[in-house]
């Protein structure tokens, strides 16, 4: 059995009453793709943002390469990746500029920022336009050269929150198919999407979240046998089986969106807190 | 332990790039310093605002009424500068009615036995009337007036005088008259040559609330704004100490507070004619310490605001008493106590009574050691409160 890369244990975050992950516990082995899936408002990104030391659970552990989330924040910060829901570039800045700005604050030398840059841009489609502004490119352009910067420290763990999220066919097939072939090498994936095709051909594991608490978790072809009132399920079954078809008013969001989006967010469970 | 400046030093250098490639940010920047002195070099009344004053007068006597409206007619502010446009009237009730639809800003009212009394050795009379709508140009204007008044009646006595002396000691002088009519002469003096005025005293202030509140408001809404577009978490991801992320940040602000500072003070000394006595070196040095004791709060308020909107209300809530309590626009001490004891918790006050006495007065570090010590003082505390403070919000 191949060794655990994450061990999460009772983990809970409440804000104030409100528990918007409500004491779950799951594995991520090493090289595996680990597929994040619920309703709006369930709880992924905010268990994502606590793997990730972006928040503090409120009770619970967890271990991020064997780091502990909580006591050693700074070491787990070195072993992981983050494509958040949210583009992490400056508009202002060249595709090059923002990489060497994250890479110096993961304390790489500059020759080896391009070293990876170099590497990871081509790949993707991006290497004539290291010396343009961010705030030109397309949400497309902005989502490959954000996946170059998560991926500057090699990390062991790359966490994507809906990274597919509002982009074409072509740059979704493209970073789709560049997922798998990080996994090959390797690195361990924990994705986080609304879309089912994309957990379907990409996961090899995959967790449902539901109301904080996870409603179901086993590899892809487990899940859809269990699913009985159909010949041939899809993902898409798998999940309206587990969390039904009820359309959730994500209560937990409402209070956590500090935007001014209206009370549910953008229509994406971001659990944006302070 | 060497990292943390390094951190520190990419997160402002990266903030000052952002800064400098956003033209908006950047033109308001340099815009906003500008429109302030101008604002207030050109609004406020100064002694350039007695200047083509438009004054009533109503002459109801003859010969030597006429003489008194030609010295006012006349009175110059610097050559070539008439001080007052003379319109004329011939009672009250119409100059009162003219200043009502303000044609005039005030008048003089010549009575008709001004002449008769002169000449026979009464106290003569003459009425100014205020314009009370506008008690700054009221006050200049009557001020003006009442000096005209008083040295047209010495011209009057001074012959009186003259004349009276040859009779009673045989000998007359124009010494002897001006003791007289003015036993006792002041002199002005000042610790340098010339006159002060209104826009140098304020300069120094809006020196220092320009700057103080752009840091403010760059520190709270750079935190924001990182939040909301998602990069901060770039940032907190990155093995960096929250530590060095805010105070990068307020370096970066330092930086631009600095630069607009010295843009202000260029325009004050080219544009506005505002003489520095003091050291200009000293001079930022104060307004760094100034963007020190401020950084703190500037920490708590980009903490605690989670949204660029709720930074930019809470720091009006900030701004505006700061601006009238901190001795910006008005001298504290002309303030009611209860407002000076305020005053004293802000540290914006001490900045500019600080450079005041660099700027106005040519003072040195002994003059300013006290101020310095509680604006470190103050800088040092905020922070140590502010950090942890942040430090918590962030990872709530």
């Amino acid at each position: 059995m191949a060794e655990n890369i994450i061990e999460v244990k009772n983990l809970t975050k409440k804000f104030k009453d409100f528990a918007a992950v409500n004491n779950i516990s799951f594995d991520v082995s090493k090289g595996e793709i680990f597929g994040f899936l619920g309703p709006n408002g369930a709880g992924k990104s905010t268990t994502i943002r606590m793997l990730t030391t972006l928040l503090m659970p409120t009770s619970g552990s967890a271990l991020v390469a064997g780091v502990d989330i909580v006591k050693k924040q700074t070491e787990v910060r070195k072993h992981i990746g983050l494509v958040a829901e949210k583009i992490i570039l400056y508009n202002h800045l060249t595709a090059m500029e923002n990489l060497e700005f994250f890479g110096k604050l993961n304390h790489m030398p500059k020759e080896l920022i391009h070293q990876r840059s170099n590497k990871w841009l081509p790949r993707l489609g991006m290497k004539s336009w290291v010396d343009t502004t961010v705030g030109a490119f397309s949400t497309g352009m902005k989502q490959r050269v954000n996946i170059v910067r998560a991926l500057l420290t090699e990390p062991d763990i790359l966490f994507l929150d809906e990274p597919t999220l509002g982009l074409d066919p072509q740059t979704t097939f493209m970073i789709r198919t560049f997922m798998q072939e990080l996994n090959s090498q390797n690195v361990t994936i924990v994705l986080t999407t609304h879309d089912m095709i994309e957990a379907d051909a990409l996961c090899n594991r995959v967790a449902i979240i539901d109301h904080g608490k996870i409603a179901a978790l086993d590899n892809i072809e487990n899940l859809k046998r269990k699913v009985t009132n159909k010949t041939n399920p899809t993902m898409e079954d798998v999940f309206l089986s587990v969390t039904g078809t009820e359309v959730r008013d994500a209560p937990g969001s409402a209070k956590l969106e500090t935007g001014h989006h209206g009370p549910f967010g953008r229509g994406s469970d971001q659990e944006r807190v302070r | 332990m060497l990292q943390m400046p390094l951190d520190l030093f990419y997160i402002a250098k990266k903030d000052l790039l952002e800064f400098i490639r956003d033209r908006t940010r950047l033109v308001t920047f340099i815009i906003m310093p500008i429109f302030m002195l101008v604002m207030v070099g050109f609004i406020f009344p100064s002694q350039s605002s007695i200047k083509n004053i438009n004054i009533g007068v109503a002459n109801q006597d003859g010969a030597i009424g006429t003489k008194l409206v030609t010295v006012i007619d006349q009175l110059e502010i610097t050559a070539g500068t008439k001080a007052f446009k003379v319109k004329y009237y011939s009672n009250i009730p119409q100059m009162k009615n003219a200043i009502r639809s303000q044609q005039i800003n005030g008048g003089i009212f010549i009575p008709s036995d001004l002449n008769k009394d002169l000449t026979s050795d009464q106290q003569a009379n003459v009425t100014i009337v205020q314009d009370q709508s506008n008690p700054q140009v009221a006050a200049l204007a009557t001020e003006t007036l009442q000096t005209v008044i008083e040295n047209f009646g010495q011209s009057i006595s001074a012959p009186k005088i003259g004349v009276l002396l040859e009779k009673t000691t045989g000998k007359s002088s124009n010494n002897a008259i001006q003791a007289i009519l003015n036993p006792i002469e002041s002199t002005l003096t000042g610790l340098f040559a010339g006159k002060t005025n209104y826009f140098e005293f304020v300069a120094p202030g809006i020196m220092a609330m320009v700057v103080l509140t752009a840091v403010l408001t760059g520190l709270g809404a750079s935190v924001s704004r990182e939040r909301e577009t998602g990069t901060l978490d770039g940032i907190l991801i990155a093995p960096v100490s929250r530590i060095s992320i805010i105070l990068g940040k307020a370096m970066a602000q330092s930086v631009r507070g600095l630069i607009q500072g010295i843009i202000v003070l260029l325009l004050a000394v080219v544009f506005f004619g505002v003489t520095i006595h003091g050291n200009v070196l000293l001079l930022l040095l104060i307004l760094l310490l100034g963007i020190f004791s401020f950084v703190g709060l500037g920490i708590l308020i980009s903490a605690s605001a989670a949204e660029q909107e709720t930074a930019t209300q809470l720091l009006f809530m900030f701004q505006f008493p700061m601006m009238f309590l901190s001795g910006v626009f008005f001298p504290i001490q002309q303030m009611p106590v209860a407002m000076q004891d305020i005053s004293k918790v802000i540290p914006l006050t001490y900045a500019i009574e600080a450079m005041r006495k660099v700027m106005i007065l040519g003072g040195g570090l002994a003059a300013v050691r006290t101020d310095i010590l509680i604006l470190l003082a103050f800088g040092a505390v905020m922070l140590a409160i502010a950090v942890p403070v942040f430090k918590k919000m962030i990872t709530n």
